[in-house]
């Protein structure tokens, strides 16, 4: 009842100035939609840049890395242990790049409850044969069906079937770039010679375009078999293992788990793509403090609105003062203005701010590097909408905090007095 | 007091008014008063006096010789004093501003030079407002109380029409059945008529003196017209601060 007497009074003064609180709540609803538009494009583009590298990596890495033994003779000597042994020129052993075992681990893995999918991989460095030219590029050897689950292949296969690859004997999906300097069309057939110095005749089934130019120059595609034959290897032969998570947090002490049990290297994705995060909180501290700065100025004029109010209707304040209204009261009666603007600008602006996001997400946006994306991306993710009406509430409460505050402090005797 | 309780009719039930008659309602003792700007100047001197129930008082005096200040000292709404105040007997003076608002709210009905109705509202709302704050009845009661407070003075066929479409007598009229909306203890008026015409302030005088003599209403009334303070119980004459007849 009571709180229905002061809901009552703040609706009246409300109504009495309509023009200044529908100004006001103007305002607020422009700065949520805004608010909430912008937050959401930015965050499309943030998934749509980072999903760029970050879908296609692995969120851990194992494989071979060429280098030095750490355990060299000289320390196994029992002659020379307690030295410090310095040997110069050291040389990385004839270790093999493939894992060794890979059948287990892959069967470890896939075990691993924390686990998405597993992915084997070979890379496989060539030279095309291009006339008299010879162009070098790499040729990663893939499970078709395993690296479209979890790696989203196909988006990327710009041209032809990516299923083609695995179909067909011996075919290769070419990096769009590395496609044109080698002026392969669809169902050419190109030649490569491998590091090892074998020959192979491989048929264009596809093109690859990732959106990243370097990368499509060298890189192109064929199957785990192809390349096992083209190497001359057996089908046990794998040189990378690509693992993706289900909480992709898990990364670094996973990596760091397996790298001990497996006695291999593994790279997560947090350390290899570190630039990638600090991108995407810059981008969105960005967005916020726009965001939050038009929430503030609208915010103001909830602040002058009252303020303005509190000052043509001292008469009204201080009569209620004087029937028995305490300060809390009237306290109450101008925050509930505020919170009444702040509720409705903010409800209405949030559908403004989610018909805004549709409108972005129809805007024509045709890039050559972004093959698979026809139209600006928005991102609808409900947190931005309880964080703009969160902040909606918080800003009007404080914007009507102050004037409320003067207007509980009006002593009635000064204004009755004043007549 | 002879007076059968039974044989009494009214809105008010009044056989408590006076069984109860005799005690005090208000009681001031020692009240000094400064102003500070622009010079300390002492408005109210050692002012001490009683009103007891059922009492029609007026206060008179010239401009400037503090009968408003005190005025706004009784009515609780001023706290700037030295002295002490008893209302109901119960000693206010260095009490909360809230619980001073309960006081107001519950045992002082207020009638200003100017009505003070909120535009906002209609007649009846504006009437009903004290009550809805004290929150003691359902609202359908206190639409029925305020109905009839507008009735003891006429202006219950104006109940839904909005404050700002009355004129001025039938404005203060309403504020007065505002000021009663609570049954209070005691009606303040700080110039009720000051601002009328003859016409609208013998109107409000009458309803004064019908207060008084049919619902034994206790009332403080301040006024610098000889003729209004005439017609009350008693007069308390003030000058320069000092009371100097009551």
């Amino acid at each position: 009842m009571k709180i229905g007497l002061i809901v009552n009074i703040a609706k009246a003064l409300m109504l009495a100035r309509f023009k200044q609180t529908f100004i006001a709540a103007i305002g607020v609803v422009f700065s949520i939609t805004m608010f909430v538009a912008l937050l959401g494009f930015m965050n499309g583009l943030n998934q749509l840049l980072d999903g760029l590298i970050l879908n296609r990596t692995p969120h851990i890495r194992f494989y071979n890395e060429v280098k030095p033994n750490p355990n060299q003779p000289i320390d196994l000597s029992e002659k020379f242990t307690g030295f410090y042994n310095i040997i110069r020129s050291i040389k990385p052993a004839a270790s093999r790049l493939s894992i060794h075992n890979n059948e287990p681990i892959i069967k470890t893995l896939k075990e691993d409850p924390r686990v998405l999918g597993v992915a084997p991989k070979i890379s496989a460095q060539v030279f095309y044969n291009v006339g008299t030219i010879d162009i070098t590029g790499v040729i990663n050897g893939i499970d078709v069906e395993q690296e479209a689950a979890l790696f989203a292949f196909e988006d990327y296969v710009t041209a032809g079937n990516f299923m083609d690859l695995k179909n067909t004997a011996n075919s290769v999906i070419l990096g769009k770039g590395a496609a044109d300097r080698i002026m392969a069309e669809l169902g050419d057939v190109i030649q490569a010679t491998t590091a090892q110095g074998n020959r192979i005749q491989l048929k264009v089934v596809g093109y690859y375009q990732s959106g990243l130019g370097d990368l499509d120059n060298v890189q192109s595609y064929a199957s785990i078999n192809t390349t096992q034959k083209m190497l001359g290897e057996s089908a046990s032969y794998i040189t990378d293992i690509q693992v993706k998570l289900r909480d992709f947090e898990l990364a670094p002490s996973m990596a760091r788990e397996y790298r001990e049990i497996f006695g291999i290297d593994a790279d997560d994705i947090q350390t290899v793509n570190a630039q990638f995060e600090t991108g995407t909180q810059i981008r969105t501290l960005i967005s916020y403090a726009v965001g939050i700065t038009l929430l503030v100025v609208s915010g103001f004029g909830i602040y002058n609105i009252l303020n303005m109010m509190i000052y043509e209707k001292m008469d009204t304040i201080a009569i209620l003062k004087a029937i028995g209204f305490s300060g809390g009261d009237v306290n109450k009666i101008f925050i509930t203005i505020a919170l009444t603007i702040g509720v409705f600008g903010g409800f209405i602006g949030l559908f403004f701010g989610f018909l805004a996001g549709l409108g972005i997400e129809r805007i024509p946006f045709e890039t050559e590097a972004l093959p698979t994306i026809k139209t600006f991306p928005v991102d609808f993710n409900p947190k931005y909408y309880i964080i703009g009406g969160i902040f909606s509430l918080i800003t009007t409460y404080f914007a009507g905090y102050f004037p409320a505050r003067k207007a509980s402090g009006v002593d009635p005797v000064d204004i009755i007095r004043g007549k | 007091m002879g007076l059968k309780t039974h044989q009494l009719k009214n809105p008010y039930n009044d056989n408590i008014f006076i069984r109860m008659k005799g005690k005090p309602v208000l009681e001031a003792k020692g009240v000094n008063k400064f102003f500070h700007s622009p010079v300390k100047t002492q408005v109210l001197k050692e002012v001490t006096f009683q009103i007891t129930r059922g009492e029609f008082v007026s206060v008179m005096g010239k401009s400037g010789c503090g009968k408003s200040t005190l005025l706004y000292i009784l009515s609780t709404m001023d706290t700037d004093y030295e002295g002490s105040l008893w209302i109901d007997e119960e000693l206010v003076t260095e009490k909360s501003p809230n619980h001073l608002s309960k006081i107001r709210n519950q045992k002082i009905g207020f009638v200003f030079q100017f009505h003070y109705l909120l535009n906002e509202f209609s007649v009846l709302e504006n009437v009903m407002i004290p009550g809805l704050k004290l929150d003691q009845k359902s609202r359908q009661e206190l639409e029925h109380i305020a109905m009839e407070k507008l009735k003891i003075f006429d202006m219950q066929d104006h109940a839904l029409k909005k404050a700002y479409q009355l004129s001025g007598g039938q404005k203060q009229r309403v504020a007065v059945a505002r000021a009663l909306m609570n049954d209070p203890l005691i009606i303040m008026g700080d110039e009720p008529t000051g601002n009328l015409d003859k016409k609208n302030s013998d109107i409000v005088f009458n309803i004064f003196k019908e207060l008084a003599e049919e619902f034994h209403q206790t009332m403080l009334i301040v006024t610098h017209d000889p003729e209004f303070a005439a017609g009350t119980d008693r007069i308390i004459e003030m000058e320069d601060g000092y009371i100097i007849n009551q």
